[in-house]
């Protein structure tokens, strides 16, 4: 029996690989790892395997397009988002690097699940293939239940990670069905395929609209999209901080990338009926969410509805099913990923590790205790609220920019007075920064990765705003 | 070969930094001295300017020198350049000459003035604004020296804005109700600029003159009467000129240099500066000079009555402007910049003895319990009497020339206005004597005053010997008829004024307005110094008036009235009604509305796993049910 048709373009999934066995290796070292040692090795090991797929990622750039095995195809698109992944995973890594030995002696399996989830999301952005789009999405889905409740002794993980699980089961099992829809709509799960069927008409549309929907139930959940979205802020509150930081970035790149896939090469033909339900679940969500964020006390919380919102604005790039409007929407997540991990991280450090949040009042007075920190804080809510020249800045500005020139003119006026809401509950946060009185001296939690993360994520934010023309000329390219 | 112009308006620019950021470390001798130093510097290099014009045949005494280009935005062009011609360079000596001289009295006046450093920054920036003012070649860079005059003047009125007193109520105070007043007149002159740039598409002097008669007569009246709006706010005329008695309030020096002798004379300068504006909108000329006859008449009555020696002097100097406004009203330009010139010298010799005088008092200032003063201070009484007989016009005296050409040149246009100026001439000798008499003769009223009353040191002298040489002999820069220097020097700048009238009648009319300055001083002898039964018998007659004139014709309360309450009212309303009930009400109840949909949110968040798994479904159906059936 001839193999070589397994090796043929194996490139296409050499990041994938690299995670893949790096997470085994991870396992493998925890194995061996003395019984009094504090797993930092493990750490390293880790953060190695994520800048190996990075390289991995850069060597595979530029090449010509390929597929392999009719399943994952090797693309600008898949490359974006990979670098946006990649990117929140290496955060992941460093903010975990104090935090997992305080919180679980399972360290190996600890960044074991995180390069397996990483690896998950990763595949999502080059998968064309419905059954292997499932497959990575439950990859990464159960990585992340895992992780969610990896915290044993804190009973708010344990509950998010049970909720999490329930309603993800759930969530999975209208994706399955819709999938199974599809397919039983046009006879293939290639969606380039699918996409030729129903343009020669030789596709039963009924059950593609039936599949259609429940497909969106199963993205609109991965995404938390209202009225979706209830079990977020729960399991980002109760979730370790670090997994906070690495899914509300991951997650949602992932499901958008896969989201992207079904709606561009399966249904481009279809915008009309799918931008509208587009346009209406991103003004529910960029709504409630900025609503909802409002009044919240827990910064985690605070920052679960605010993630929520900012899906709602990117999808707000998708609705006119524009090339311009993907390579907005994957220039947001980069930029979102560096200024929301960059504040996860800010709350990593403050936080009691016991108590796994920090409320509002954690921030009092802080610019006088740590000016660095405080500083960091205040770019990442200024990027967050989108206030120029950071990065939050000008993705939400191409985010608009391409519903405007899209024809969807009144979405991204709904995104701009949705954008002056969420000011409140971020600017509050700077105001309690730099104006109140400190009124305790909050221990701050330190160590290298952790400060490394919130400088890079703070220079990169700073950076990102500044020369935005090249990030834009980056993603653009990769648009396609 | 002027090139080096720039130079005039560089050394109080290089006092000002200099002693703004070296100031400190300087020591309180030297940023006095550095600031004079600048200042006597661009003293010179104007005196070099003049010699230089002097050279120059008479049609070529106008040079404009190209700094850099200032302003290029599409049609709008605006260099910074200046024109050196010889009204520019008269005011240019005027300023820097007069300006030197107080500069050093400041010196000894301020030696005790803890905020001494930033007192003499202001006092080269006011110096520095003032020159580019006058020297700018067009209407915008004047507008920029117009407002640095402005602004140099508000910090000064209220240099001692933590001080307090019945006569001015806050220091501070003073200075605002200057700057606002002012910025009326301000606004007249940037509409005045707007409206002659869209007529003609330049705001250069030259360009602007060549291209009147392009202007429709109703365009150029309106834009001349802004003007004169302007020039009535800087120059305290009616109906703007009651912030000069309240900027008394500043340092004495900066009375005589800035509301006094030289920017306050900016309006008369202005005038005469776009003269040929006037030439073709008469009636916006005549409005000037009734204007300035009525100023000049109801400020010497106002000035009758005060008690306060710096505010006579106030009143005067608004009464003095009232002519030289006139002045320029009958197209007598020459006449009313000689007025300014003379007016220079005395007024200032007059505010710097009155600064003599409080100081030698310890800040007294109410010549009610003054008197016999020359006995203690015999040469701040001289220099004062000198002042005096300038202001009152006693023959021979600067004042006497420069008065009466101008109340000539009114004789030819307007008999009425002659007479109003004629009559106001009275009353100036009458007042000027007044507080000569009241302050340095008949007895002393307050002994223990009295007793402690000195002298000032000599520095605060020597500049006051200077200009009363300047009052006494500066009627020599032009002589009517015999030798008219400054008329021929100024003719190629404002132009020569027709004269119909025979030399007897000129004559004559001189005659008349020594006698009348005579009769004043006679009159406030009689009444303050003789105490002649028949004088206070007219004092006793005139009494009714007093009451009218001590609150100035209720100008002030109708002002506070009409304006000022009213303005109030609206702000109340716009502050209280409008932004904080609509405005403020509108957003808080806007923000209250998010927060309360926020509280709704929360509640639904209940964490019970049905709950979100219901929504999860309510969402699974309505995506159906578009989707299927939409």
């Amino acid at each position: 029996m001839n193999l070589s048709f397994l090796y043929e373009n194996i490139h296409v999934l050499l990041p994938e690989a690299i995670l893949f066995l790096g997470a085994l290796a991870v396992v493998g070292a925890d194995l061996l790892r003395p019984k009094d040692g504090d797993g930092r090795g493990l750490g390293a090991l880790a953060l190695l395997t994520v800048v190996a797929g990075l390289v991995g990622t850069a060597y595979i750039w530029g090449r010509p397009p390929a597929t392999y095995l009719g399943g994952a195809s090797l693309d600008g698109f898949a490359l974006g988002v990979r670098v946006v992944v990649l990117t929140a995973a290496f955060f992941a890594v460093l903010l975990s690097m104090g935090y997992a030995p305080r919180i679980t002696w399972q360290t190996g399996e600890y960044y074991a699940l995180l390069l397996l989830a990483t690896a998950g999301m990763s595949l999502l952005g080059a998968t064309t293939e419905l059954a292997l789009l499932f497959v990575a999405l439950e990859t990464f889905s159960l990585a992340l239940y895992v992780l969610t409740g990896i915290y044993r002794r804190n009973p708010r993980s344990a509950e998010a990670s049970l909720k999490y699980f329930l309603l993800g089961g759930f969530a999975s099992g209208f994706f399955v069905y819709g999938a199974a829809l599809l397919y039983g709509a046009g006879g293939t799960t290639d969606l380039a395929l699918l996409g030729q069927r129903l343009a020669a008409g030789e596709a039963n549309t009924s059950l593609l609209w039936a599949g259609m929907a429940l497909l969106l139930v199963g993205f609109g959940f991965k995404l938390s999209l209202v009225p979706f979205h209830m079990w977020t802020p729960d399991v980002y509150q109760g979730a370790p901080t670090p997994i906070t930081a690495f899914m509300s970035v991951g997650t949602k790149t992932a499901a958008l990338a896969g989201f992207i896939r079904v709606l561009g090469t399966a249904l481009p033909a279809q915008q009309a009926t799918w931008g509208w339900a587009l346009a209406v679940l991103a003004v529910l969500t960029m709504t409630v969410g900025n609503l909802a964020a409002l009044r919240q006390m827990s910064l985690k919380r605070m920052l679960a509805y605010s993630s929520i919102a900012h899906a709602g604005y990117i999808l707000v790039a998708l609705v006119p099913g524009t090339a311009q409007g993907t390579a907005a929407a994957l220039f947001y997540l980069f930029a979102y990923g560096l200024m929301n991990i960059g504040a996860f991280a800010v709350v990593v450090a403050l936080e009691r590790t016991a108590e796994n949040d920090v409320d509002q009042g954690g921030f009092r007075g802080m610019a006088t205790l740590y000016p660095a920190l405080a500083a960091a804080m205040a770019v990442f809510m200024f990027s967050l609220a989108g206030i120029p020249p950071l990065a939050g800045f000008f993705g939400k500005f191409l985010v608009f920019k391409a519903a405007v020139e899209g024809g969807w003119t009144w979405l991204a006026v709904l995104g701009v007075l949705n954008s002056a809401i969420s000011a409140y509950y971020y600017l509050r946060i700077t105001v309690a920064i730099y104006f109140d009185q400190a009124q305790a001296v909050p221990a701050r939690n330190a160590w290298a990765g952790l400060n490394l993360g919130i400088a890079l994520a703070a220079l990169g934010t700073v950076l990102v705003g500044i020369y935005p023309s090249l990030w834009i000329a980056l993603f653009q390219g990769l648009g396609g | 070969m002027l090139d080096y112009a720039w130079l005039v308006l560089a050394f109080p620019a290089a006092g000002a930094l200099l002693n703004t950021f070296l100031g400190g470390s300087l020591g309180r001798r030297a940023v006095g001295w550095l600031a004079s130093g600048a200042v006597a510097l661009a003293f010179l290099a104007s005196l070099g300017l003049f010699a230089q014009l002097m050279g120059l045949p008479g049609h070529e005494r106008s040079v404009t020198v190209h700094l850099w280009d200032w302003i290029r935005v599409g049609t709008f062009q605006v260099p910074a350049a200046l024109l050196v011609d010889p009204l520019s360079v008269t005011m240019a000596l005027v300023v820097t000459g007069v300006g030197t001289l107080i500069h050093v009295y400041s010196v000894g006046y301020m030696a005790e003035e803890p905020r001494y450093q930033r007192y003499f920054v202001y006092l080269n920036f006011f110096v520095l604004a003032m020159l580019v003012l006058v020297l700018s070649d067009n209407f915008l860079g004047m507008y920029v020296g117009w407002e640095g005059v402005g602004l140099a003047s508000y910090l000064l009125i209220g240099f001692w804005f933590d001080r307090r007193d019945a006569s001015y109520g806050y220091y501070a105070d003073a200075g605002k109700k200057a700057f606002l007043v002012n910025r009326v007149g301000d606004f007249g002159m940037a509409l005045a600029i707007m409206i002659l740039w869209t007529g003609l598409g330049s705001v250069t002097f030259l360009e602007v003159f060549a291209g009147v008669e392009k202007l429709a007569a109703g365009t150029l009246t309106l834009a001349s009467l802004l003007l004169l709006l302007a020039a009535t706010g800087k120059s305290a005329q009616i109906p703007l000129y009651v912030w000069l008695p309240d900027a008394m309030a500043g340092p004495t020096p900066v009375s005589a240099l800035i509301h006094a002798a030289t920017m306050v004379t900016a309006g008369i300068y202005m005038i005469a500066r776009t003269y040929p504006l006037w030439e073709a909108a008469p009636a916006a000329s005549a409005v000037a000079a009734w204007v300035g006859g009525l100023t000049a008449l109801l400020a010497a009555t106002m000035a009758l009555v005060q008690v306060d020696l710096k505010k006579i002097l106030a009143y005067s100097t608004i009464s003095q402007l009232g002519y030289m406004m006139l002045g320029v009203g009958v197209g007598a330009y020459a006449f009313a910049i000689f007025h300014l010139i003379t007016h220079a010298f005395f007024k200032a010799l007059l505010f710097l003895a009155a600064g003599n005088v409080m100081h030698g008092l310890h800040g007294e200032l109410d010549i009610r319990r003054m008197g016999n003063l020359r006995a203690r201070m015999p040469q701040t009484a001289r220099l004062f009497t000198v002042g005096a007989l300038a202001l009152a016009g006693f023959p021979l005296t600067s004042g006497f020339f420069s008065k009466d050409s101008i109340l000539f040149a009114a004789f030819e246009r307007s008999p009425a206005l002659y007479g109003l100026g004629l009559f106001t001439a009275l009353l100036t000798a009458f007042y000027s004597f007044r507080a000569v008499f009241l302050a340095f003769w008949g007895r002393e009223r307050d002994p223990d005053l009295f007793a402690r009353a000195h002298e000032s040191p000599a520095i605060m002298r020597g500049p006051l010997w200077i200009l009363a040489g300047l009052a006494l002999a500066g009627g020599g820069l032009n002589l009517p008829r015999v030798l008219p220097l400054l008329e021929h020097w100024l003719e190629p700048a404002v132009g020569a004024l027709e004269i119909h009238a025979g030399l007897g009648l000129e004559m004559t009319l001189m005659a008349v307005g020594g006698l009348v300055a005579l009769a004043g001083i006679y009159l406030a002898h009689a009444r303050y110094v003789q105490e002649a039964a028949w004088a206070q018998g007219l004092a006793q007659g005139l009494a009714p008036l007093r009451p009218l004139l001590e609150r100035g014709w209720y100008v002030e309360d109708l002002y506070r009235a009409a304006v000022v309450e009213p303005l109030w009212a609206l702000a109340r309303f716009s502050a209280q009604v409008v932004d904080r009930g609509i405005i403020d009400g509108t957003v808080n109840l806007v923000g209250q509305l998010h927060l309360l949909a926020s509280d709704g949110l929360r509640r639904l968040q209940n964490g019970l796993i049905p709950t979100y798994a219901l929504s999860l479904f309510v969402g699974v159906v309505v995506a159906v049910l578009y989707f299927v059936f939409g």
